[in-house]
């Protein structure tokens, strides 16, 4: 206990403020999402209350493809990149690619439950379907290859590398709509001259939550970040505490005393 | 690098000579996913024929996994891996050298698995050129990205079950492209078959640059 205390003093990850309020931000706007897709917009003209799905759909998958890939691959382009090496940009990527993960699954979960009313079934073999499902499995396979123990430096060289060929599958996911031309509809909100075609309270509930899952995720980026650095103190501070218990023993043994270098707070972790 | 890649794949071509290990296990496991495969389907020959280019390809799949696992255990004792480092050879020629090793195995387990859904799916190649030059595509590409995900997993001690999960999802759209261009091969259709190459030629260039010039890092992070 008491090396669980020294830990959250010396800290250096402090709550920061902004995070606070990204937080409070994302789930008031996740609130009002809910309230305006689920009572104020009207039922589609075309799919009833079944479009009431794709006022999060869309953001989640944006979020999953886009924010948590982008982020994902500029650090570890960062890290990879000798100048801009820190550790800063490691523990951003795992953290996205976590976040990504989370909402890699949610993509196909609220996917699959808007297509078994809409397509008749759970699962379609589609291209974008599959890419997502694979990019799912990628993400984890970053996040077991993170897990194995390993110097940080080396451990972070190897995932920035991992997470680099990772980013190889977004645009394929992006473009396999056009590619391959299969059941999954191309972009329909925005054409490619970004002329809106959704309309009135819709659209709006649509915009909020893009705005509402995006502020959601920065809030857990930043959360997750936080817990990288937390993760890495505790792996620290236990080589530190073992190696006080092992010197007090030591000097126990000897019979020299605890005057000179005694650790008073070096309990067991 | 060429001459370094060429006796880096010298060396694990001899190893393979010598041990046989790709021959006695690898090559029977392919084999046994075939027959395997073909259990799970059913003796019904019209659905095996039309399962047999995805079954090749399933066998090829897992056959390079496992040739990827043997071509990082050949570094992994004693340490050779810093032997090669400290030898001065340019990580882009072990990389390209350890590919070629692993590729021309794998080209030898293709024609052996051919030759199987010849006999066992009762299937004929009708489009020779298109089964063949997708074949070898497909093998540049799963060398080389094997190659890369055996160097990212080297050196750890999970290394044998971490790495089917790293690189099978990585490896599918080999699959997908290389499935669909044999079923275009058997059916005769050469056109619809060579659009699948479109996939095979970007994911092996992709793989064996992104190789060429990660291969040096990723050593030193083994």
């Amino acid at each position: 206990m008491n090396s669980v205390r020294r830990m959250n003093s010396v800290s250096s990850a402090p709550r920061p403020r902004w995070l606070a309020v990204v937080g409070v931000l994302g789930v008031v706007s996740m609130g009002f999402t809910v309230w305006l897709g689920l009572w104020i917009t009207p039922p589609d003209a075309v799919q009833g209350n079944l479009a009431r799905l794709l006022y999060i759909h869309p953001p989640i998958a944006t979020v999953a493809l886009y924010w948590a890939g982008g982020v994902a691959l500029a650090g570890s382009l960062f890290y990879l990149w000798p100048r801009t090496r820190s550790f800063f940009w490691d523990r951003l990527a795992a953290a996205s690619v976590e976040v990504g993960a989370v909402f890699s699954a949610l993509t196909c979960v609220t996917g699959s439950i808007w297509g078994r009313p809409a397509w008749g079934v759970w699962w379609a073999w589609d291209a974008r379907l599959t890419s997502t499902a694979l990019l799912f499995l990628l993400e984890l396979g970053y996040l077991a290859l993170r897990r194995v123990p390993a110097d940080p430096a080396i451990r972070a060289r190897r995932c920035a590398v991992a997470a680099l060929l990772i980013a190889l599958d977004v645009p394929i996911v992006h473009f396999s709509v056009d590619w391959w031309q299969t059941l999954h509809q191309t972009g329909t909100v925005l054409d490619p001259g970004f002329h809106l075609h959704v309309h009135g309270s819709m659209a709006w509930t649509f915009l909020l939550g893009f705005i509402a899952f995006s502020l959601v995720f920065v809030w857990l980026l930043g959360v997750r970040y936080r817990i990288e650095v937390l993760q890495d103190e505790v792996g620290d501070q236990e080589m530190e505490v073992s190696l006080a218990e092992r010197w007090n023993e030591g000097t126990e043994l000897v019979g020299v005393g605890s005057s000179g270098h005694h650790f008073p707070e070096g309990g067991a972790p | 690098m060429w001459r370094d890649a060429a006796l880096v794949a010298g060396k694990d071509l001899r190893i393979e000579a010598r041990s046989r290990v790709g021959l006695w296990q690898v090559v029977p496991f392919a084999v046994l996913v075939l027959i395997l495969v073909a259990f799970a389907i059913g003796p019904d020959s019209a659905s095996l024929r039309h399962a047999a280019p995805g079954i090749f390809w399933i066998a090829v799949l897992f056959s390079t996994v496992l040739s990827i696992q043997r071509s990082v255990a050949i570094e992994s004792g004693e340490g050779t891996r810093d032997g090669l480092r400290l030898s001065g050879i340019d990580p882009a020629g072990i990389f390209l050298g350890k590919a070629a090793a692993v590729g021309l195995q794998l080209v030898v387990l293709q024609i052996v698995l051919w030759a199987g859904v010849t006999v066992l799916f009762d299937v004929r190649v009708h489009v020779v050129w298109l089964a063949i030059v997708s074949s070898l595509l497909a093998t540049v590409g799963l060398a080389c990205a094997g190659v890369l995900y055996g160097a990212l997993s080297a050196g750890l001690r999970v290394r044998d079950t971490l790495l089917p999960l790293l690189v099978l999802p990585v490896l599918a759209p080999v699959l997908l492209a290389g499935s669909k261009a044999w079923q275009a091969a058997l059916d005769g259709s050469s056109s619809s078959g060579a659009e699948w190459l479109r996939i095979l030629i970007p994911f092996a260039v992709i793989y064996l640059v992104i190789g060429i010039v990660l291969y040096g890092p990723l050593q030193e992070a083994a």
